[in-house]
């Protein structure tokens, strides 16, 4: 079975809130449900599959769907870490191929600015060999640039060049948390916070959410909106596994990538939009060279120049300014990368980095901790004409 | 170091035999007897092959620095996490001590420096394995 066309993405949401301090997370994904459901023109009862991950409070899919009060056939509570959600469009294409569901509502929502958010699950087998090492995500993600530097000569100029771009895209979403543009110069003189990674490396914690609508074929044709397509979708995990022939310089959409890829019948040359989850600069270098957009080792070279920058730039990324400018919710990034790529196959990207005649886009991330064990989803998009 | 949290590790079954090895200065790892291959961290099972014919293996507690990134905010910042292959094969995620973390880098020669974890100064817990570069 593939997935090449085999399900569409009728609604979109991003929350506009960024700082939530008198809201409930579960109001807030319910917000984010009904905001997506609404883009589709759908409601609540005609969801019949319900995708979370563990940022929905309570039991699994469980508590939430009840909260929610919707009656559905198919669950998925598939859990990735920040690239979740584009798993779960993928996901979600699966079980409407299969005729396990017909219309998919996938949200995240969560205020870690707000309220005291557990990170860590206990019982992990590595927890004992790894809790006192004090890896932090800005170790973690420094460790794979540290060495990509070492390997590549990649610079620390190179890196923020990524934190540059996204900055001039963010200056045109009025709900961005930094809609300041920035320079390189700004970028490498911010405090160092764990080498090589400086504060302005670093994507920004913001309380917030997301939602999207997947829908089978026949059903979004009967829908008022532009219909955006999957055509591939790839999904990897990756980690020391024993610690033999330990690589940080490559990321598990190595693998993800070239599925997805292979899957939609494009190559990375035909992608006229890429929404590449920016936890940090680094992961987008990594994934930049994991999905072929260039060489192993040539990223740096790659993102130079403001060539990310729409309208100038070579591979328009991250219009809406991504998680170092605009938003990332709950530390988690993959919502936000499909709902923007959606944004930009419709034409409803901000007028200023609308990418002319978008048709075919990529959303791609990473989960978990890319210097110690993450997965990886890529999702290829195409607009229907 | 600083006032950073060590927080002990909790040996178990598969485990107490590598922190039991620490206290004498030891770090063992585990190898395989059907494939061959040693591995990081202990397994009941080899990750390799899947074989459950896993022993101890004595290190010599040496490597090299495979990377490093020195952590400059927070509790007890500023301290350097960093993976160490070992000679033996394997990389382990550990910390660097030294007297000058801005000195530490890639392809530096490492030994193991076993650091008391908090429990420990209480006799409640087992050490960690720190390393430090070892001059060679």
């Amino acid at each position: 079975m593939s997935l090449r066309n085999a399900a569409c993405i009728a609604g979109a949401f991003e929350h506009p809130t960024r700082l939530a301090p008198d809201m409930t997370t579960p109001q807030l994904h319910a917000e984010c449900a009904a905001g997506a459901l609404a883009d589709a023109g759908l409601s609540l009862t005609d969801v019949d599959g319900y995708f979370c991950a563990t940022d929905a409070p309570g039991f699994g899919p469980i508590s939430m769907i009840d909260y929610l009060g919707l009656t559905v056939r198919h669950t998925d509570s598939t859990e990735m870490g920040g690239c979740t959600y584009i798993q779960h469009v993928a996901h979600a294409a699966e079980a409407i191929a299969a005729g396990k569901c017909s219309v998919a509502l996938i949200a995240l929502a969560g205020r870690p600015r707000s309220e005291a958010v557990q990170r860590f699950r206990p019982g992990a087998p590595e927890a004992a060999f790894e809790q006192w090492v004090g890896l932090t995500n800005h170790t973690s993600y420094g460790m794979c640039a540290a060495r990509h530097m070492h390997d590549f000569g990649t610079t620390s100029e190179q890196l923020a060049w990524i934190k540059v771009a996204a900055s001039h895209h963010a200056q045109h979403n009025p709900h961005a948390m930094l809609p300041k543009v920035v320079t390189v110069e700004e970028v490498v003189n911010s405090p160092m916070i764990a080498d090589p990674l400086h504060r302005l490396d670093c994507c920004v914690t913001t309380d917030g959410g997301g939602a999207l609508v997947v829908v089978s074929p026949e059903i979004a044709k009967t829908l008022n909106r532009p219909v955006i397509s999957l055509l591939g979708a790839g999904e990897a995990t990756k980690g020391p596994s024993g610690g033999l022939g330990l690589d940080l310089t490559v990321s598990a959409a190595a693998q993800s990538g070239p599925r997805a890829f292979e899957e939609a019948g494009v190559t990375p040359a035909d992608i006229k939009y890429a929404s590449i989850y920016d936890s940090f600069t680094i992961t987008v270098l990594m994934q930049l060279e994991d999905l072929g957009f260039c060489a192993k080792g040539e990223g740096g070279k790659f993102v130079a120049d403001g060539n990310l920058i729409s309208g100038t730039g070579k591979l328009p990324f991250n219009t809406d300014g991504g998680g170092l400018c605009n938003n990332h919710p709950m530390f988690r990034g993959g919502i936000t990368k499909v709902i923007e790529a959606v944004r930009q196959l419709r034409g409803e990207a901000a007028p200023a980095v609308q990418v002319p005649n978008c048709d075919l886009a990529v959303a791609t991330g990473i989960g978990g901790s890319l210097g110690a064990r993450h997965g990886a989803a890529t999702i290829i998009l195409e607009r229907q004409s | 170091m600083s006032a950073r949290k060590l927080s002990a590790p909790q040996p178990n079954p598969e485990t107490q035999t590598f922190w039991d090895g620490l206290g004498e200065g030891v770090l063992r790892i585990k190898t395989c007897e059907a494939c061959g291959k040693p591995h990081y961290y202990p397994r009941h099972v080899c990750p390799h092959c899947g074989s459950d014919r896993t022993r101890w293996l004595e290190t010599a507690g040496r490597g090299e620095i495979y990377s490093l990134s020195v952590m400059r905010r927070g509790e007890g910042a500023p301290f350097a996490v960093a993976y160490v292959v070992l000679d033996e094969g394997p990389a382990m995620l550990t910390n660097l001590v030294a007297d000058d973390l801005d000195a530490l880098a890639i392809g530096q020669r490492v030994r193991l420096a076993p650091q008391a974890s908090d429990a420990e100064a209480t006799g409640d817990g087992p050490s960690l394995p720190f390393f430090t570069p070892s001059g060679d």
